[in-house]
Parts: structure tokens; C-alpha cells; sequence
């Protein structure tokens, strides 16, 4: 079996289980947010059952239009805090929170081996960890806060293997645009991707957690890596919490095993309007931008803001570009100002933000208008995605958005040296 | 039961945020989020739509967030069903949940234009097009589906379960 398929029979009580199989799983994790909230507390109460399974096992993050970006947002989180404290359910209040997938793990909340269902689709980012991630809808997570169970079809899982050793300014942003860009936005359409090879060994956690992130994004169910001394190093001090290592057999059956050499892929860049229209960044060519976006539960954590705190560092902001870095949590925001990053940030010109989802979904914090391009570390670029339907994004890595946040253009890191 | 309305087409990919940007995710009513449905890629689509409509597309429709406001936003419209060549995982997942019946069907997906008037019978996942007079037959649903199908979703399908273990 494979590692998912290890951990999917371990939680429903089988010795084997097979792709295809219907199952019920049980979970050890149910996350909700201030928009998915209130459509899974609205269905929880029709179950008419009155109490969640385990409330130290559900958790709910305001993070998407929080802090409240207006009336109606705010009636949606005071939905969910009420549910939350009625509940005694785990719930991370403006000023301890953060975007969900970066506090989670952040938190100790997620350990190897450990079934977590969302109701949001970024849910996969906890792969990284070993964990059974996957996002579902309101209705899904209203019936697995009620049971601690949800039914799942046990998916197939493609291997992915990564040789050699990348650039100086690749990492798990570039890995996971460019495999998006080989098989497309439904090449792992309902099943799991697992990263292995020496260059997924030599990633640090922060940028497995982006590769993971980026999983549905291929259509994928989950976005797996193995447990190893990154992993448990990660996990030292976090939690005390016992888990179970699982690994693929050397004889697992794999739906497709795909090979890329590392040395050989670029900072890619992902055109609008798909996350898999990539180019690597020597063929983008001159585009001008408007606006720089530096965060989100795909590069919001301290290696990305370190990343670009390093590219931009002395150098200035581009006259009439707008640069926001939204840094993922309280704490990932916390190490930067004690690291000095904040200050060369606005130094430099660029604005700082309370971590939010804000921008990333074209809620608040820097929409754009029409006509508008901008760089952006998040993970969709989807037609109307963060503002007016004729702006564009373009997706990269935190280094790529910071050398173009300084060159007023789309740019490599290596062109400011 | 037999739907029955005029087809809106789509192509590849329609992601959630076409379907509904999330800037209206702060309402999650199916009737608030169903006056903005699929505005951003197809601005005439509420003006133009009419109870039992049918949503036909390529594939991976539904692609992108997790957002169950989509098949309610589709719903709310009065989308009485959506075809397509494959559906993106979540959105499958949340169509059923939400009760919008979903037909996978290749032939259907290249064979129906707008505008057609089509009619479609669930059960034997039969898609007519009475305007070119053609019919199809969508892939079945997974008995373990059809259940949850029949019993009217899977709050439903799960209160069952509860009363009988009791
Ligand atoms: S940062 Fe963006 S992708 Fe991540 S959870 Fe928030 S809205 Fe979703």
C-alpha cells in the first residue's frame, strides 16, 4: 500500500483498503473558517444533535475576511465565535490567529498519520506534515463535526520523484508550478500526489507545506510527503502528541510514477488564468505591473518572507507599485519583526499587514482594478480571482515577487545583483 | 425525475470563483449568492436563466475552492442539473451534499449547444436533446452515491443512520 492508503485503512478500521473503495474514515482533525462556518453550523443544526464529537478535535479559524472587512462579514464570524464558544471548540481569535493553514501546524495541531478534513480546499497543506489532508464542502465538515466520521473514496496516488539539486532561487513554489504546468489543473484529478526523490528531501518544511498547498490545484485530493528528520525536528516542541510514521511500500501500486530532474527546472511563473499556464522566468518576457503580493497559506510562512525580505533588502519598492506583505500568522509575524525583516520591508517602501487571507481571494487588502497585473505568491489566478475581471495575476515564489516589486516588472532575483 | 430546461454552455475549467466570486462570500443564502452566479465569465447568465435550466460544460467544471456557495449559488439560480465531460472532486462532493444533480457524460458535453432544449431523466441518467433530437446516457453514480442521492443528501442519509444505531 501507499502511505495515503496506509493511514485511510488505519482510519477506518481495515488491514487493506484500494483505490475506488468507498470507506468511513475517522477523523482527527475538522476545520472550518468564517466563510465555510456558517453554511456547516447551518447544516450541523439540522442534524438536530445538539453537540460536536470532540470539540478538541474541531477547529475554527476567522481568517478569510477577518479582521471583519464589513457588516456582513463581521455577522458571519459572530456566527462562527458563537458556535465556537457554545461549543468549547478550538477557535483562534483576531490577534492570536493567522491564515489557517499556516497556524495549524504552526500549533501542533496536525501530527503524522492524523486524517484532517476542511472545509476549505487548501486543507491539503497539513500533506506535508504526512498527514491525510483534504478539503470538502460546509455540508461534509457539518457531518464530521456531528460523527468524527466522513465518507471518502479511497483515490489512487500518483508518485511524483524529484532528482538532483535546483538552483539557488527554486524552491517548493517553483516544484509544484511546474509540475501543475506538465500534467494541468486536473492531471492528479481525484488523487493523491506524493513528492519524493533527494530534492524533496533537501526542502524545508516551510516549502513542502507550499507543495502540498498546491495540490488541489491539480485536481489533487492530497499532497503527501513521508515523515523524516525534517518532519520530527519540525514537530519537536509543538506537540506531545504520539503519532505513527507510515511509508509506502516498496512494492505500493502507483496509478503513474513522474520523474523530474530539479537542477533543471527554473523560477517558473503561472500566467493568467490557471495556475498551470507556467513559464519559466526566462521566457516571461516585459510585463509591467501594479501591485506585488507577499503571503497567503501558500508563502506566507518565515522562509518566504525571509526569502523576500532578503531580495528586497536595501533596495526600494518601484515608484507607482503597490507591494503588501501579509505575513501568514501572529507568530510567523512576531519572528520577522524580531529577525528585522519588517523593517526592511517598510523601509523599502513596501506595506505590512496583519496576517489575513485579504487579497488572496480578492476580499480586502488589495484588490485591483481593471487593467491591473500583479505578482502574487498565492496559489489561484482565476479570472476575477483578486478584484476586477480584467485584472491579471501572475503566481511565483517569494523571490521572483520581491526583485519584481523592486523592478516594476515581472523579474528574477538574479537580475538585482 | 425528469428535468427539463434550456442549456447555458460553458467550456473548460469553470473554476469556483466563476461560478461565484468570493467576493460575495460574505452571504451564503442560495437566493443572495444566486444573483451573482457565474457574473465575472458570463455577465447575461442571470438575466438569461430560468427555473430547470440546465448547466452544460467540458471538463473539470467546479474546479478551485471548496466553496459549497457554488452549487447553492447554481441552485439558487434554478440550475436544475449540470453536465459535463468530469467534474472537479469538491464540487462533486458538494453537489450531491446540496442536492444539484450532476451528469458526467462525454458525448452529452459536445453534442448539446447553447440554447438546446434538453431534457434529462435521473434515474437512468438519460440526457435528450430535443432540439437535435439525440440522446445520451450519463455514467451511473456509485450505488454508495445513489444511496445518499435517494435519501435526499447526506444530512439526511446521516440522521437515518443516527435514529437506526440508537
Ligand atoms: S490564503 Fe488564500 S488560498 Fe489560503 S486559505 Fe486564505 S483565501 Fe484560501
Amino acid at each position: 500500500m501507499t502511505l495515503a492508503e496506509k493511514i485511510l485503512a488505519a482510519h477506518c478500521g481495515k488491514d487493506r483498503v484500494s483505490p475506488g473503495e468507498f470507506i468511513n474514515v475517522k477523523t482527527d482533525l475538522v476545520l472550518s473558517n468564517d466563510i465555510t462556518a456558517p453554511i456547516a453550523i447551518k447544516e450541523f443544526n439540522k442534524l438536530g444533535l445538539g453537540k460536536v464529537f470532540d470539540p478538541q478535535k474541531i477547529v475554527m479559524v476567522p481568517d478569510h475576511f477577518c479582521p471583519n472587512k464589513d457588516i456582513q462579514s463581521a455577522q458571519q464570524a459572530k456566527l462562527m465565535r458563537e458556535f465556537a464558544r457554545e461549543h468549547k471548540i478550538i477557535y483562534f481569535e483576531v490577534g492570536e490567529m493567522g491564515i489557517e493553514h499556516v497556524i495549524l501546524p504552526e500549533k501542533g495541531l496536525v501530527v503524522p498519520g492524523d486524517v484532517v478534513v476542511g472545509a476549505d480546499s487548501h486543507t491539503d497543506t497539513y500533506g506535508a506534515l504526512a498527514a491525510f489532508a483534504t478539503g470538502m464542502g460546509s455540508t461534509d465538515i457539518a457531518i464530521a463535526m456531528a460523527t468524527g466520521e466522513i465518507w471518502m473514496k479511497v483515490p489512487p496516488t500518483i508518485k511524483f520523484v524529484f532528482h538532483g539539486k535546483p538552483g539557488k532561487w527554486v524552491g517548493g513554489k517553483d516544484f509544484i508550478l511546474y509540475t501543475i504546468g506538465r500534467i494541468g489543473v486536473d492531471g492528479a484529478l481525484y488523487s493523491v500526489m506524493e513528492f519524493t526523490g533527494d530534492a524533496m528531501e533537501a526542502l524545508s518544511m516551510d516549502n513542502r507545506f507550499t507543495m502540498s498547498n498546491m495540490a488541489i490545484e491539480a485536481g489533487g485530493k492530497a499532497g503527501i510527503f513521508a515523515v523524516d528528520a525534517k518532519t520530527k525536528a519540525y514537530l519537536k516542541g509543538r506537540t506531545s502528541r504520539k503519532y505513527i510514521e507510515y511509508r509506502s511500500d516498496p512494492d505500493a501500486a502507483y496509478a503513474s510514477i513522474i520523474e523530474y530532474d530539479a537542477s533543471q527546472i527554473e523560477p517558473q511563473v503561472a500566467f493568467p488564468h490557471l495556475p498551470s499556464n507556467t513559464k519559466p522566468i526566462s521566457q516571461v518576457g516585459n510585463i509591467a505591473i501594479d501591485q506585488v503580493v507577499i503571503g497567503s497559506c501558500t508563502n506566507g510562512r518565515l522562509d518566504d518572507i525571509r526569502l523576500a525580505a532578503r531580495v528586497i533588502k536595501g533596495k526600494k519598492v518601484n515608484a507607482g507599485l503597490r507591494c503588501i506583505v501579509i505575513p501568514g500568522s501572529q507568530k510567523v509575524y512576531l519572528d520577522a519583526l524580531k529577525e528585522g525583516l519588517i523593517e526592511i520591508f517598510i523601509k523599502a517602501g513596501a506595506a505590512v499587514s496583519t496576517p489575513t487571507c485579504g487579497p488572496c481571494l480578492g476580499g480586502y487588502m488589495g484588490i485591483l482594478a481593471a487593467g491591473e497585473k500583479c505578482v502574487s505568491t498565492t496559489n489561484r489566478n482565476f479570472v476575477g480571482r483578486m478584484g476586477h475581471v480584467k485584472s491579471e495575476i501572475y503566481l511565483a515564489n517569494p523571490a521572483v515577487a520581491a526583485a519584481s516589486a523592486v523592478l516594476g516588472r515581472i523579474a528574477g532575483p538574479e537580475e538585482l545583483a | 425525475m425528469s428535468l427539463k430546461g434550456k442549456v447555458h454552455k460553458y467550456g473548460t475549467n469553470i473554476d469556483t470563483d466563476a461560478i461565484i466570486p468570493a467576493r460575495y462570500l460574505n452571504m451564503h443564502e442560495a437566493a443572495e449568492l444566486a444573483e451573482h452566479c457565474m457574473e465575472d465569465i458570463d455577465e447575461e447568465f442571470v438575466k438569461r436563466v430560468q427555473a430547470g435550466d440546465i448547466v452544460v460544460a467540458d471538463t473539470n467544471f467546479g474546479c478551485g475552492s471548496s466553496r459549497e456557495h457554488a452549487p447553492l449559488a447554481l441552485k439558487g439560480s434554478g440550475i436544475s442539473c449540470v453536465i459535463a465531460k468530469s467534474f472537479a472532486r469538491i464540487f462533486f462532493r458538494n453537489a450531491i451534499n446540496t442536492g444539484l444533480p450532476l451528469l458526467e457524460c462525454e458525448e452529452a458535453a459536445d453534442n448539446i449547444e447553447a440554447g438546446d432544449a434538453v431534457e434529462v431523466d435521473l434515474a437512468g441518467g438519460r440526457i435528450i436533446n430535443h432540439s437535435s433530437g439525440k440522446t445520451f446516457t450519463a455514467k451511473p453514480y456509485p450505488e454508495f452515491m445513489m444511496q445518499i442521492i435517494a435519501e435526499g443528501g447526506l444530512v439526511e442519509h446521516t440522521k437515518k443512520k443516527a435514529s437506526g444505531a440508537r
